[in-house]
């Protein structure tokens, strides 16, 4: 068999930064990244964006940052009812960390597909 | 009543020798491996880098009365033994903060290392150690952007930033070389990387390389709806020259440019850095000839001082090897200048070469680039090692894929997650490296090729500089 045969083709896509290049996570899977988040004393939040919008800074809050909270399946229903409120948008999730001033994790959990 | 003077040589440890002196906390602290003569007293030889580093000189002087010493001069304060050496000792000196010029990491190490290191009553000498008082980080700028806006900037959370240097390092086109950088970052990597001695050669002219790798740089972050950048170099024979260069890398849109701050100077190291905090860009340091200064272990300067310095003269990456790659490095050792690059306080911890307890404010904090003969294998005990803040960077662990610049990044990054992942469901990560880099293998051809072809690669030899013990 030829070289070229046997070699593959790597396409270009919409990887949308951490965790891109990682299958959907499951039901699971995100549960535990939720868990990671409460565990390091981050706040858990969720925001949107149209996916011709995805290289903004600012993609729209679902509503404010859950501070406080520490019940996962309260998280992972936010993210379905904001998912299912905009179902053409990328939904992401991320741990806001107030000591650094920044977000200690960051990732699509829907891709909209626009 | 003033003192009179009498002309001729003293012995240093009358004057520098001070074993009841307690620092102040203005006092800027360094820590030498001293290794004397034969048969001259610890004191003595102490007490001699406490001088010639600061105000003393080999015999006594008229003017020296007409100031007040004892409130500039260095002072060696304490002795101790290097475990398991009986030849060199260790000498605590401290320097008044008036000896330095406020802002200048130049200053400091003039005086620190300079004539000192040549002086004849000395066999070797090292600087293993600075404490720089919080008043005198409060003067120097400090890294253009730091950890925190770089993340904000290039919107990267919860994970290691990926970086590869373009190879091979010498010779290719301005096109072909853009060429390469576009499958690295389209293939998921976020930063590329000019090799250190890549500047303006005939092969491949400044201006041409930064366009083609403007163009490469966007239309990568089009097609993949991320960040990415470039460390374009614009280290150069002159600092007109660097910014002119620095200028033409921001129009054509890179967020990010490089020095080499060892061969460049920390004079020019700091132009740029206030140059980048000024036009809102990235700097990328690059550390070329420091294995010269800090390899041997009773010689030069160690890294950890260079880290510390380029901290306060200013950069947002800087170079600290790999632990497991190609190049020199004990893991205690590294991950102690590490934590100088990187956190607002560090402990004094011998066991992991830090002499003083550091306290760095507000200073933002520099990310630590691993770099140097590391692919997919690695990326478990990378993440272990060096954390989130980190850019783990690679060269013919991308660009040796079977497939080429693209795949090979792909594979880096699907290791990089599937680490990340695992570390945050609470997996032994360095433990589980196999299963975890082969499980991610089942979704991404692109990582079973990877692992197929760097399967054998290790890199085992003894380091050279060890810490003390």
């Amino acid at each position: 068999m030829s070289l070229q045969s046997t070699m593959g083709d790597y396409q270009t896509k919409q990887t949308l930064e951490t965790f891109g290049f990682l299958p959907p996570l499951s039901q699971q899977e995100i549960y535990d990244q939720i868990a990671y988040i409460i565990a390091q004393g981050w706040t858990p939040a969720i925001e949107h964006v149209h996916p011709s919008k995805t290289m903004d800074d600012y993609w729209t809050m679902w509503k404010l940052p859950f501070f406080g909270e520490q019940e996962l399946g309260n998280v992972a229903a936010e993210l379905e009812a904001c998912h299912r409120s905009y179902p053409d948008h990328h939904v992401r999730l991320t741990g806001y960390d107030n000591y650094t001033q920044s977000q200690g994790s960051a990732f699509v959990v829907f891709q909209g597909r626009g | 009543m003033s003192k009179k003077y009498d002309a001729g040589v003293k012995e240093y440890r009358d004057m520098y020798w001070t074993p009841d002196y307690v620092p102040l906390d203005t006092d800027l602290l360094a820590c030498f491996k001293v290794t004397g003569q034969p048969g001259v007293p610890r004191e003595e030889v102490a007490a001699a880098v406490a001088a010639e580093s600061s105000t003393g000189t080999w015999s006594t002087v008229w003017s020296e009365l007409l100031t007040d010493l004892e409130y500039y001069k260095g002072r060696a304060y304490r002795i101790e033994d290097v475990p398991g050496d009986n030849e060199s000792f260790y000498a605590f000196v401290a320097y008044p903060i008036d000896l330095f010029e406020e802002g200048s990491v130049v200053n400091v190490l003039t005086s620190l290392v300079g004539n000192v290191f040549g002086f004849k009553a000395l066999k070797h000498l090292r600087l293993e150690d600075i404490r720089f008082p919080i008043a005198y980080i409060k003067t120097c700028g400090g890294p253009p952007s730091g950890i925190q806006v770089e993340r904000d900037k290039l919107n990267k959370y919860g994970r290691p930033l990926l970086g590869a240097t373009i190879k091979p390092k010498l010779g290719l086109s301005a096109k072909n070389y853009g060429r390469a950088v576009y499958e690295c970052l389209r293939g998921g990597l976020d930063l590329t990387k000019d090799d250190e001695n890549v500047n303006s050669q005939p092969f491949m002219r400044w201006r041409d390389r930064f366009e083609f790798v403007g163009e490469a740089i966007q239309k990568a972050q089009q097609e993949t709806g991320e960040r990415k950048g470039h460390y374009l170099n614009v280290t150069a024979s002159t600092p007109e020259e660097m910014y002119k260069r620095a200028e033409f890398a921001k129009e054509v849109g890179s967020p990010i440019i490089m020095h080499d701050f060892l061969t460049g100077g920390f004079t020019a190291n700091t132009g740029l850095a206030n140059w980048c905090r000024e036009n809102g860009m990235l700097l990328h340091i690059h550390r070329a000839m420091h294995a010269v200064i800090d390899r041997h272990p009773k010689h030069g300067i160690h890294f950890r001082v260079l880290a510390k310095c380029l901290r306060l003269s200013g950069g947002d990456h800087l170079h600290t090897g790999t632990v497991v790659g190609k190049l020199e490095g004990d893991r205690a050792s590294t991950l102690g200048f590490v934590d100088q690059l990187r956190e607002s306080f560090v402990p004094e911890d011998r066991s992991r070469g830090v002499f003083f307890d550091q306290d760095w404010g507000s200073m933002p904090g520099v990310l630590a680039v691993a770099s140097g003969g590391i692919h997919v294998w690695h990326m478990p005990a990378l993440v272990t090692i060096f954390g989130d803040d980190s850019c783990l960077q690679f060269g013919g662990g991308t660009q040796g894929h079977p497939w080429g610049n693209a795949a090979g990044a792909a594979a880096n990054r699907v290791a990089v997650e599937a680490s990340v992942k695992a570390r945050n469901e609470g997996r032994e990560i360095e433990k589980e490296a196999r299963d975890i880099l082969s499980e991610a293998a089942q979704h991404s051809p692109e990582l079973a090729i990877a692992m197929e072809t760097w399967k054998e690669i290790k890199f085992e030899f003894e380091t050279v500089d060890k810490l003390d013990a």
